[in-house]
């Protein structure tokens, strides 16, 4: 009972504003799908057309291969749950989660018994008739799913849910979440600016900015192959160094920046402004120069992080680069205003373009 | 106390209090104190005041039952005293004045708190407001002339081919009702819309979402969210009509008494203060038992009308 959707050629304007740009992707049936991005690329206005507040000023939404157009929001086999919840205070638990059994017309003895097996579902015994003022966030949490699968939706619409929980819950929520997903097997579409969230849980992750769709691909993916230099530094940090691109041979090529000419994967089809991206964790410190992409620099700051060593560094000509060096006893913590060699490996760094929006 | 003092200082803290319980106690209390006094007296010539005759008792009260009218109440007839006949009229209608300005109230004030954009809602209640610019007195003759028998509305209604002949509006209690809800229809939507304004959209959509038609959102989402706006709404309209004067006054008809009219009789006319001030208490308690049994009966505190 999960279906798969299309968004084809997907695009909503407000006023001049257009908030989403010709979205076009195809989210398997029980597939748990993220949409990731910052504030305003219109990643919520794609999950309200989803559901079907909003309409696309352009192009087509299937659910399970039907064109939604036209259809009101309660004609649609999707079920919302809110960034705020918005569960019913009025409402015992119990009448809040058989709700949409009761529009249905589900008789009463049916529903309460429903929302016991839900409640069960999400972990929550015993709270049937409390009201919702009586609950902590993370059972409120569980209700609105427990809600939202009252309806036996084919399609699982969240909107950023884990946003107003403490770092603790909402970890522990993000395991719950995907385990109820792969309990019930309906599709989840996920939306959240939060990128560990999106990469812990999904299938896949879509990366959005300015209403396009920068890249969609498996969470490991998104982090280690990005195809733009949005995606590279929306997730996750990076090392950004800007120069000219010479040698390109074989998907990789060297670039000539302030600091040095380094190597790097370079993909064939790269074109415009173009920049190297190493990632922090990819740096290491060594005391020799090594053979390939190794620059001198002065460590300015070492900070103890516990599992990691944060270790700011400058190059002789003032550019500041970032290692993050792991905490596991193979190499001593360097010291604050050593002088050392910053190194990377060529295929653990990327000279990505800008982003997808430039002349596209 | 010392905040205002500090922030005032001496003479205008005094002043203000001073002012205040002069208002208060002065001008409400002490009157009402003496009118609820003089309810219990018997009216007196003035050289018997304080004589031997002047004496506490409930006779004041009692007098609401003399005479014997017949009464029709849910198809029983009964006899009945003409005043306890126009007190149980005034509240009867009263409850229906009510209802009714609830029943307009309610679309306006969801269409004002969740339809309408933000942009035009100052004009919209600019509009709401002019009216009230007008004297009371002015728009209950208004209406009167727009109700009368050769007057614009049943004019509108035969030129449109709705009606054939005139429609005798002014009879009975059908004016009154009138000018009352147009009278109090705005202290209805006010509270309303407050109530309404603060419910959160999102729990609209949610049930939308959840495949609810819109009369089951406002079933079960939208009125009880807007209860305590309700009652606020309900009392107040509740007690402006069963005190009104004026709308009873011009917009009556010969069959149409309203108790407050008696109240005034008695007092103006045979210049009974004792039984009028009497009359006027009753009043005033009996309207505050059907508010409070009104409320048990919805399951309203009060604290949810103050809020």
């Amino acid at each position: 009972m999960s279906a798969g959707i299309d968004l084809d050629n997907v695009c909503c304007d407000f006023g001049s504003f257009r908030a989403v740009d010709h979205v076009n992707v195809s989210i398997q049936p029980g597939e748990f799908f993220s949409f990731l991005g910052p504030s305003g690329c219109g990643k919520t206005t794609i999950l309200r057309m989803i559901s079907g507040f909003t309409e696309p000023t352009e192009g087509v939404i299937r659910i399970g291969g039907k064109d939604q157009r036209g259809q009101r929001p309660n004609q649609r086999p999707t079920a919302l749950i809110f960034q705020n919840l918005a569960l019913f205070p009025l409402m015992p638990i119990w009448e809040n989660i058989a709700f949409g059994l009761e529009v249905r017309g589900v008789d009463k003895a049916t529903r309460r018994k429903r929302a016991e097996e839900l409640l069960a579902l999400v972990d929550l015994h015993d709270s049937a008739d409390k009201m919702v003022s009586q609950l902590s966030g993370g059972q409120k949490q569980r209700v609105a799913i427990a809600r939202a699968l009252a309806v036996e939706p084919a399609v699982m619409l969240l909107d950023e849910p884990l946003s107003a929980l403490d770092l603790k819950l909402r970890q522990h929520m993000r395991a719950e979440l995907r385990a109820i997903q792969k309990r019930t097997g309906v599709t989840f579409i996920y939306i959240t600016h939060d990128q560990g969230e999106a990469l812990a849980m999904s299938d896949r992750v879509g990366v959005m900015s300015q209403g396009r769709l920068q890249q969609v691909a498996n969470p490991r993916d998104i982090y280690n192959n990005p195809v733009n230099g949005f995606v590279a530094s929306f997730v996750g940090e990076n090392n950004i160094l800007g120069g000219d691109v010479q040698n390109r041979a074989e998907g990789m090529a060297s670039i000539a920046t302030p600091i040095g000419t380094f190597r790097a994967r370079l993909a064939d089809a790269a074109e415009g402004k173009l920049k190297l991206y190493v990632r922090p964790e990819h740096m290491v410190l060594q005391a020799a120069p090594g053979a390939e992409n190794s620059v001198p620099v002065t460590l300015t700051e070492v900070a103890f992080e516990g599992n990691f060593v944060s270790v700011h560094a400058v190059t002789t000509n003032g550019t500041t680069l970032v290692a993050e060096l792991r905490n596991d006893g193979s190499t001593p913590i360097p010291a604050s205003g050593a002088q050392m060699h910053m190194a990377f490996d060529a295929r653990h760094s990327s000279i990505l373009p800008d982003s997808a929006n430039a002349g596209a | 106390m010392d905040d205002l003092l500090r922030r005032y200082g001496r003479g205008l803290t005094w002043g203000f209090v001073g002012l205040t319980f002069f208002w208060l106690v002065i001008l409400v209390i002490l009157p009402d104190f003496k009118l609820l006094e003089s309810s219990f007296r018997p009216y007196l010539p003035v050289v018997d005041v304080g004589g031997p005759k002047d004496t506490y008792s409930i006779n004041n009260y009692l007098r609401i039952f003399g005479g014997e009218v017949p009464m029709s109440i849910f198809g029983f007839e009964v006899l009945i005293s003409p005043r306890v006949k126009v007190l149980l009229y005034t509240l009867w209608y009263s409850g229906v004045v009510t209802l009714v300005t609830f029943l307009l109230a309610y679309p306006l004030a969801y269409y004002l708190a969740k339809i309408v954009s933000p942009k035009s809602l100052p004009t919209l209640f600019l509009l709401l407001f002019v009216p009230l610019w007008v004297s009371e007195v002015l728009r209950s003759f208004a209406w009167w002339i727009i109700l009368a028998l050769k007057g614009p509305l049943n004019a509108v209604l035969i030129a449109l081919g709705i009606i054939d002949t005139e429609i005798r509006w002014i009879s009975g209690y059908s004016p009154v009702i009138i000018g009352l809800v147009y009278t109090y229809v705005l202290f209805m939507v006010f509270p309303l819309y407050n109530a309404m304004q603060s419910l959160d959209s999102n729990q609209i959509e949610a049930a939308d979402d959840l495949g609810a038609p819109w009369w089951r959102i406002h079933w079960r989402v939208i009125l009880p969210h807007s209860k305590p706006g309700i009652a606020s709404g309900a009392v107040m309209v509740f007690m402006l009509s069963a005190g009104s004067l004026l709308v009873p006054a011009i917009m009556g008809s010969t069959t149409s008494g309203w108790f407050t009219q008696t109240i005034q009789g008695i007092m103006l006319e045979e210049q009974d203060w004792n039984t009028g001030a009497a009359f006027a208490f009753m009043l005033l308690t009996i309207c505050t038992l059907v508010v409070t049994l009104a409320m048990w009966v919805f399951k309203v505190k009060l604290s949810d009308i103050a809020k």
